[in-house]
């Protein structure tokens, strides 16, 4: 019991809960907007772990930072693009569309990475984001070195979060996109055109995806290397499913999911004798769960993987 | 323009799409290949010098063929239904490791024509003890199972992961983490003495005309292509979609559970969390390239199966990453959607 308070009353966790949670966020708010036009984007692993790569990539060969951020999120809707051409424009099956689009993003990144980063022992490295201190907040005792010294991916991850959560809820362009992925026919009568909203929100949910495989590399650790997106991508569309396609619950999703990764790591290392891939399992098991307690509940967005065709009912 | 749904669907259409995606898939990887600085010709006939140039290097390609066509199978059967079952790469090595566990000393004793068989069953089974979770929270809680059966891939690695290392670790592998080897005379015979073919590549294609034969002519391939196209039809017309989708994934999962069992049994002996270089997610690219026809499976089992064997040849004498065998797949997949479309609908202005 005390090493479980321990571990809870340690600002080290909470700090970590923020930069597990990075990546998820942006994730599963792509994915959320996605599907909110009615389009499930399966290519979010592969998305992921492109904007991974190529987001590295340019910050090796000597842009800054943010530049590789930026050119993550571009190389994110181009493949958002791609999955509309092939999703909305011809209405391909959304399932095996996405999945394809998966194996093709990440098996392209490897190839690209292989091309041009030669074979080493150690993996090159760049210098990641560093860690910034908010005037005044990061003085504070525990609360400051706990939540307040993050990189700055995470602010902005944070600030999307709510940016998102406003647009969705608040603006036109919200409401256009939640006629479209309820009722695309209703909101075509209204003068919506589907068409384009189903791109655009999936181009931007994309390049939210891109952004969050950056942070990867650009954040949580320095370098590249195959398979480093560890299933992220599919966590994130399990946690749109428990957030009910609500990207405030989205961010609450992704941090509890945080909190329960950053706690069993350090469980792992203060308990002994349990094997230790039973600590990783329980991220994923983590999710399973909250899917089954979550999807009766859930409101799925009425035309998600429905195809819409103009004139075609 | 737009899309016009197209009265009939020729034959020479559908005999035609997958060489054109194939072809386009080529294409376009064939820039990939061009930008790295080769010529994309002559790496493909390098690719295919490397799979099929000798008789060594053309059973090594079917060795690597039989995983694929079970898997492709697996994904085919499923998808038929549209059960997205795109757990295929965990119920593999379920499959694997159970056959490890049983074959290396618990069953040891039996004489191989009674062992052989037993441990087949016992790995299809243990991929339909995967499938389980999955079809069950999809039929009781209605939950999507493209995400559960996907996030269970790396459940099901840690937990092989888990076993190899800890019960069923070898303690002569010098620490590596790695399975205890199947005893030898549970290892499947060869077809071809002195390579690595095995007896599992005519199992494999044996099996995909049985699974011809019960999709075309059986009730439950008509209840399970039905439960496909239209689930409220099925339902009208006396079909019980939960039993059929239960049977449906038992088989698909029990496939690629076979798949795993035959790996171990036929090639490696032993299991290793590297015992599958993606044959569940590439299984569902060969049974999309095949249109889900369990016979075309074999043939797109075999050319998937070329890429991967041939890129490492030519990745050696032309410095072009072999990955470039993965991306043309993964666009072949993409590819066939969009000529699968082109057989459906035409384009009018």
């Amino acid at each position: 019991m005390n090493l479980l308070v321990d571990i809870v009353g340690s600002a080290g966790l909470w700090a970590a809960v923020l930069r597990i949670a990075t990546p998820l966020i942006f994730g599963t708010l792509g994915a959320l907007l996605c599907e909110r036009a009615g389009v499930l984007n399966l290519g979010i692993e592969g998305i992921m772990t492109f904007g991974a790569m190529i987001g590295w990539l340019s910050v090796y060969h000597g842009t800054d930072l943010w530049t590789g951020l930026l050119i993550a999120a571009l190389a994110g809707g181009v493949f958002g693009l791609l999955h509309s051409v092939l999703t909305v424009t011809l209405g391909l099956s959304q399932h095996v569309s996405g999945l394809g689009m998966t194996l093709f993003a990440s098996s392209f990144s490897y190839y690209v990475f292989r091309l041009i980063v030669p074979v080493a022992g150690t993996p090159p490295t760049v210098t990641p984001f560093q860690p910034i201190a908010i005037p005044g907040l990061s003085t504070v005792p525990f609360v400051g070195p706990a939540f307040f010294s993050e990189t700055p991916p995470t602010y902005l991850a944070i600030m999307i979060a709510l940016v998102i959560a406003y647009i969705v809820f608040r603006t036109p362009i919200g409401l256009a996109i939640r006629m479209t992925g309820e009722n695309p026919h209703a909101a075509e009568a209204q003068g919506i055109d589907p068409i384009r909203v189903r791109y655009g929100a999936v181009i931007v949910g994309s390049a939210l995806m891109g952004m969050g495989g950056a942070f990867l590399t650009l954040s949580a650790f320095n370098s590249f290397f195959p398979t480093m997106v560890q299933g992220r991508g599919w966590i994130c569309i399990a946690l749109v499913v428990f957030a009910s396609w609500r990207p405030g619950r989205a961010l609450f999703g992704a941090l509890l999911f945080a909190f329960f990764d950053a706690f069993q790591l350090r469980l792992q290392t203060a308990v002994q004798g349990v094997p230790y891939q039973t600590f990783l399992m329980t991220p994923y098991i983590l999710s399973i769960i909250a899917l089954a307690i979550m999807s009766r509940r859930a409101r799925v967005p009425q035309a998600l993987m429905q195809p819409y065709r103009l004139g075609e009912r | 323009m737009r899309f016009e749904r197209r009265e009939d669907r020729p034959l020479y259409l559908m005999i035609l799409t997958p060489l054109l995606a194939v072809v386009a898939a080529l294409a376009i990887a064939g820039i990939l290949i061009a930008i790295a600085g080769a010529s994309a010709f002559e790496a493909y006939w390098r690719i295919l010098v490397g799979a099929f140039g000798s008789r060594l290097s053309s059973t090594e390609t079917l060795t690597r063929a039989t995983p694929l066509i079970l898997t492709g199978l697996a994904a085919a059967v499923a998808f038929r239904a549209r059960l997205w079952n795109i757990g295929a790469e965990g119920q593999f090595y379920f499959g694997a490791i159970a056959v490890a566990a049983f074959g290396s000393n618990m069953l040891a004793d039996l004489p191989a024509p009674a062992l052989i068989p037993l441990l087949l069953i016992i790995g299809a089974i243990a991929g339909m003890v995967l499938i389980v979770i999955p079809i069950w929270l999809r039929l009781r809680f209605s939950v999507d199972e493209v995400v559960t059966s996907l996030i269970l891939n790396f459940v099901a690695v840690l937990f092989v992961s888990m076993l190899i290392d800890g019960v069923l670790k070898d303690p002569s592998a010098f620490g590596w983490p790695q399975s205890q080897a199947v005893v030898d005379h549970a290892m499947l015979p060869k077809l071809i003495a002195r390579t690595r073919l095995h007896i599992g590549f005519p199992i494999a294609i044996a099996l995909a005309a049985i699974i011809s034969f019960i999709h075309s002519r059986t009730v439950f391939g008509m209840q399970s292509r039905a439960a496909g196209l239209s689930p409220s039809g099925a339902v009208f017309a006396g079909v019980q979609l939960g039993p059929t989708l239960v049977k449906v994934a038992c088989l698909s999962g029990g496939l690629a559970g076979l798949a795993g069992a035959i790996e171990v049994l036929g090639v490696k002996g032993y299991v290793t969390t590297d015992l599958s270089p993606g044959f569940g997610y590439d299984g569902i690219v060969v049974a999309m390239l095949a249109n889900l026809n369990p016979l075309g499976v074999v043939l797109a089992a075999i050319f998937t199966a070329m890429m991967f064997v041939g890129a490492d040849g030519m990745s050696r004498s032309l410095g072009i990453p072999s990955y470039i065998a993965n991306v043309t797949v993964a666009l072949s997949l993409l590819t066939m959607l969009v000529a699968l479309f082109f057989t459906q609908y035409r384009l009018r202005r």
